[in-house]
């Protein structure tokens, strides 16, 4: 299926790509998406056109590559990025501001349309108070959730402009990624192999549960929950293992999978049919992991390129299936990997997964969109 | 051995003055800096400060390889402009094509077919082989022509005149790259042979010289095309350019707008359409080739010397082309443009079965002929000129001189080393050719803010250099945020640069510790197995924690696991916490054990064994006894050993408190052990 995905030098590395959302009764196929970029002297925030569909244009040409509607600069790294809903997204920098930009659809410009300065700091030893690298942001309109290398949880709300709540201090290390578990409780990894739980309407500032690595504390850099089953949770570390954890029981994964030779940047269960899931990683490769038993089960829109039935919550299907990422040995004969780009050498730092559609973004300053993920 | 260039080329180095001041240099792996001394020229004067002809004083640049220093930009750092007495510092860089925001495609893209390169497999079989590294040739070139039509679309789209002349440029050299190379892999990489060396040739001009398809629409579009002012201009072209078919087609519009033409032009098209060509195949050999075509040109012949095109001028000089007539050719000039355009027409029409070695004879006088004495050639001619002399180094050191980038010879000699062209060949610094290139392309990437990383892969491929190269670069890569660091470290740990990984994970430590992040400081040390610094942070936990009387950062030592083992006070830290964990979960006994094994095990620091022994009074006034009548002893002894080898033994007892401690724990340590004797006794007793 390497055929069906088109690429593009952009002259800037890629920290983040994001599918936007599509409207709750779409049925058409994501068709723009969101890239930061980082270490460029000039990282920007940019919207694109995924192009068409491999159909045929008005004079019989073919749109297959991506192509840019309009970007923004922004100050700093893009550490992480998440849209708030169809026209906002929410961009995290290594300077420690968190950025809300607009993108105006009818003359295809972006703007600022709020920003915390400074929303994760250091207090420097010497009184100054410096920026810390925001590391990650998760949004459930209108709340958003972000972390940072302070080891801070700030929850803000997109029409105030104070944070909501902030737990200084929250972690002692690192905090690598964050995710919702459920409205109130939210999912962080950080530097020392630990994923925690936090419930928000709690006023006590630590976690409800810690779950941590066996053995040498990996830092864990990336987590993703399952969209229909809450209490499986995927996490990928330094040493490029993809873990599975049942925060039902137990404070250890359930199973440890070899996966990427460095640090996986990204996990993702596919939003409307999570037997499937991905991972990029600094190894340069990107993985699909694939739990549906039989190809004929497959739901039908896989087939068609996202016609007719697609993002219909296939949630039966999935209840059966579901316990192949919490069976022992999921490698032995339930799963199905692959590696989607076999000759990369630089890093894939992100991956975003809608319908039928993939995209990710490299440090060799490219773009890939696959439109037809299930070919 | 390649012998020093006698006479290095110049560098101007725009705003350095070396006729007023004297400069001194400072060599760096990708930049030097050329800085303005105190010391005034001996001789000089004021008044020749801003002199611009070269004067014999001006300090030359030499590039190790003399061919490199042509490439160099400068820009200024530091004051200057009004300031005439303060020095300036300038940062002479030697790639400036790099920082061209277009061509960081280019670098991207051929990085990956790069990378194809090196893994590609040496050991298939020579025509696979060859067909491999035709196609990876090929794959190049693509890349080059990519970036030139973004790039041509960046100078039509642009209104800014300055920025539209900056690309403007671009195309060109990225235009001349492409011609370069492409006539390269027909002569050196696919080392094409008599016969098919010819059709290469003349699918190389078609591609690169004046562009005729929009002068044969206007034609065709016209009227009565034959009636328009560039017919025979655009006929002669397809002639010269050997595209019979196009021209016999454009011919035939002339036959019936011109009846009375019509004997003479079936005549010409039957020539043009029975030329023989030499065929890719394997279908005729070149003896036959020669007949049949020494059967052809004595036709033509013929038909010239009956005055058959006598009328019509212009199909009499269509005739002596078709003959190989110099003059009837070179008569077309205007329409070839260029020197190697004649020669392959030449060649087409007079030696169309030519060998490689033979080229360099019609090359150099095509280009005599051509220029007629007129202009004398440009440095793009002599590149070509070296090409088809086989003069592979050569072609490669004129590129070096005067294309301002090394992304084109460090990978067209890499290139041209897998196909085993340059194997006996080393420079008088060391390394071979292609090594010094890479590492001059890859220092360059290296100076970039963000192609840093594609550099690390040039280096890998630099078997004697690369490795220190890569040592020395990546040391200067600014660590901004953990995620950077982590991926400079990865890069290190890969390649077991175990000096690089301590140095990252130190600085990285420190960062952490500056900003009170404790946690993090830990575990960077710890990424790094650095137990000095693991060392230092638990200090830094300890001393917290006697001044706050609680500990900071719970969530890690409680999970330390197995890098607790790293240094001994990291794990004393550890077990520490564990004591105040048993303590306050009222596993008293437990509690106790543990902390006289952290005195008598001398895992604690003896600076902290006060701290432990007033920890130990709470579990000594406890209702029930704790400590065994042994355990007792042991404490007592801790204290004498601690009181007694304590150097500060003069302001040891000169404090107040502090005597008042140790006297209080000989109380307590006394009446425990009153109490546990009266305890043991009991028991065994009963």
């Amino acid at each position: 299926a390497m055929e069906d995905v088109s690429a593009k030098f952009v002259s800037q590395k890629i920290s983040r790509t994001r599918w936007r959302p599509l409207p709750a009764a779409a049925l058409q196929p994501p068709d723009l998406f969101a890239t930061g970029s980082w270490d460029n002297e000039d990282n920007r925030v940019s919207i694109w056109s995924a192009g068409d569909l491999g159909n045929a244009g008005l004079n019989g040409e073919y749109h297959g590559e991506p192509h840019l509607l309009c970007d923004i600069q922004h100050n700093g790294d893009v550490m992480d990025m998440q849209f708030l809903d169809q026209e906002r997204i929410v961009v995290a920098s290594s300077t420690g501001t968190v950025t809300v930009f607009r993108h105006h659809q009818n003359n295809q410009t972006l703007s600022a349309n709020h920003r915390w300065e400074k929303a994760h700091y250091h207090v420097d030893q010497d009184t100054s108070c410096g920026g810390a690298a925001c590391t990650g942001v998760v949004c459930n309109n209108p709340e958003i959730v972000t972390v940072g290398e302070d080891g801070r949880i700030n929850l803000f709300r997109a029409d105030q402009k104070d944070a909501v709540r902030t737990i200084d201090n929250a972690d002692s290390s690192t905090l690598h990624a964050v995710t919702f578990l459920r409205t109130t409780e939210i999912l962080t990894v950080n530097s020392i192999g630990q994923l925690k739980i936090w419930d928000l309407r709690h006023q006590r500032n630590e976690p409800s549960q810690i779950f941590s690595l066996a053995g040498d504390r990996v830092p864990l850099h990336c987590v993703d929950r399952h969209p229909n089953q809450q209490h499986i949770v995927a996490t990928g570390g330094q040493d490029g293992m993809l873990s599975i954890w049942d925060i039902r029981q137990g404070t250890m994964p359930v199973s440890l999978l070899n996966a990427h030779e460095a640090e996986m940047w990204e996990v993702h269960f596919h939003p409307s049919d999570p037997d499937h899931l991905f991972t990029c990683s600094e190894d340069g490769s990107l993985w699909h992991w694939d739990t549906s038993t039989n190809v004929s089960e497959k739901p039908s829109f896989l087939h068609q390129g996202g016609r007719s039935t697609a993002y219909l919550s296939h949630s039966t299907i999935n209840q059966s299936v579901v316990s192949a990422w919490l069976s022992n040995d999921p490698t032995k004969d339930r799963m199905e990997i692959t590696n989607l780009i076999p000759n990369q050498t630089l890093s894939v730092n992100s991956l975003d997964v809608l319908g039928p559609c993939l995209v990710y973004g490299t440090d060799a300053e490219a773009i890939y969109v696959n439109r037809q993920l299930f070919a | 051995m390649d012998e020093p260039d006698t006479e290095p080329p110049l560098v101007v180095v725009p705003g350095a003055d070396p006729s007023a001041r004297q400069l001194c240099f400072a060599w760096g792996p990708a930049e030097v800096l050329v800085c303005e001394t105190l010391f005034g020229r001996a001789g000089g004067s004021r008044c020749r400060r801003r002199s611009r002809s070269p004067s014999p004083s001006r300090p030359r640049a030499e590039g190790r390889a003399g061919a490199a220093a042509r490439a160099l930009t400068g820009s200024v750092a530091g004051t200057g402009e009004g300031a005439p007495s303060s020095s300036r510092v300038f940062v002479v860089r030697r790639d400036q094509d790099i920082y061209i925001q277009t061509l960081r495609k280019l670098f991207n893209e051929s990085h990956g077919i790069f990378m194809g390169l090196q893994r590609s497999d040496e050991e298939l079989a020579g025509k696979s082989r060859k067909a491999q590294l035709v196609q990876v040739s090929k794959n190049y070139r693509s890349v080059i022509r990519a970036c030139m039509e973004d790039m041509h679309q960046a100078a039509v789209s642009t209104r800014d005149p300055a920025l539209q002349g900056q690309y403007s440029t671009q195309v060109s050299i990225l235009s001349a790259m492409e011609l370069i190379w492409n006539l390269c892999e027909i002569l050196f990489i696919e080392a094409a042979a008599a016969g098919p060396l010819l059709l290469r040739l003349l699918d190389w001009v078609r591609l690169h010289v004046c562009d005729v398809d929009s002068m044969v629409r206007e034609v065709l579009s016209s009227e009565s095309p034959s009636k328009h002012k560039l017919f025979w201009n655009v006929v002669d072209i397809f002639v010269l350019q050997g595209r019979m078919d196009e021209a016999r087609h454009l011919l035939s519009k002339e036959a019936s707008a011109n009846p009375t033409s019509m004997t003479m032009y079936k005549i010409l098209d039957d020539l043009m359409k029975k030329m023989p060509v030499p065929s890719l195949g394997n279908t005729q050999t070149l003896t036959e080739l020669e007949l049949k075509w020494q059967h052809w040109h004595e036709e033509c012949q013929r038909y010239l010397q009956d005055g058959t095109f006598a009328s019509n001028p212009h199909m009499e000089s269509i005739c002596k082309i078709l003959l190989g007539d110099e003059d009837a050719i070179l008569e077309k000039r205007e329409l070839m443009t260029t020197w190697y355009h004649f020669l392959v027409t030449r060649l087409l029409y007079s030696h169309p079965t030519v060998k490689p070695m033979e080229l360099r004879f019609y090359a150099q006088s095509s280009m005599d002929l051509f220029l007629g004495g007129e202009s004398s050639p440009e440095p793009l001619d002599m590149i070509l000129m070296a090409a088809f002399e086989f003069e592979i180094h050569q072609v490669i050191k004129e590129c070096s001189i005067v294309l301002s980038n090394w992304w084109f010879v460090a990978h067209l000699t890499d290139l041209l080393d897998h196909c085993k062209l340059l194997q006996s060949h080393n420079l008088y610094f060391g390394s071979n050719m292609r090594e010094f290139l890479l590492l001059e392309y890859a220092s360059g990437l290296f100076s970039h803010h963000s192609l840093w990383q594609l550099g690390v892969d040039y280096f890998d491929h630099c078997p004697e250099y690369g490795r220190v190269y890569l040592e020395l670069h990546i040391e200067r890569i600014p660590l901004s945020t953990e995620q950077k660091a982590l991926k400079v470290l990865r890069i290190c740990e890969q390649r077991q640069m175990h000096e690089q990984v301590r140095s990252i994970c130190k600085i990285m430590a420190m960062k952490a510790l500056r900003n009170n992040r404790l946690g993090s400081a830990l575990s960077w040390s710890i990424r790094a197995k650095d137990a000095a610094f693991a060392t230092l942070i638990s200090d830094r936990f300890l001393k917290d924690y006697c001044e706050r009387g609680c500990f900071s950062d719970l969530d890690l030592i409680d999970n330390l696991g197995p890098s607790m083992l790293l240094s001994d006070r990291l794990t004393f830290l550890g077990k520490y916490r564990e004591f105040h964990r048993l303590y306050g979960e009222q596993r008293f006994v437990e509690a106790a054990r543990l902390l006289l094994t952290l005195m008598t095990a001398h895992i604690a620091p003896c600076s902290f064994w006060m701290t432990l022994l007033t920890d130990a009074l709470p579990l000594l006034e406890q209702k029930e006894v704790i400590f065994s009548a042994e355990q007792t002893y042991e404490l007592m002894r801790c204290l004498e050993d601690l009181t007694a080898g304590n150097p500060d033994k003069q302001k040891f007892q000169d404090d107040d408190v502090e005597t008042t401690k140790v006297e209080m724990l000989r109380l307590a340590l006394a009446r425990n052990l009153a109490r546990v004797i009266v305890k043991e006794g009991t028991v065994e007793g009963s």
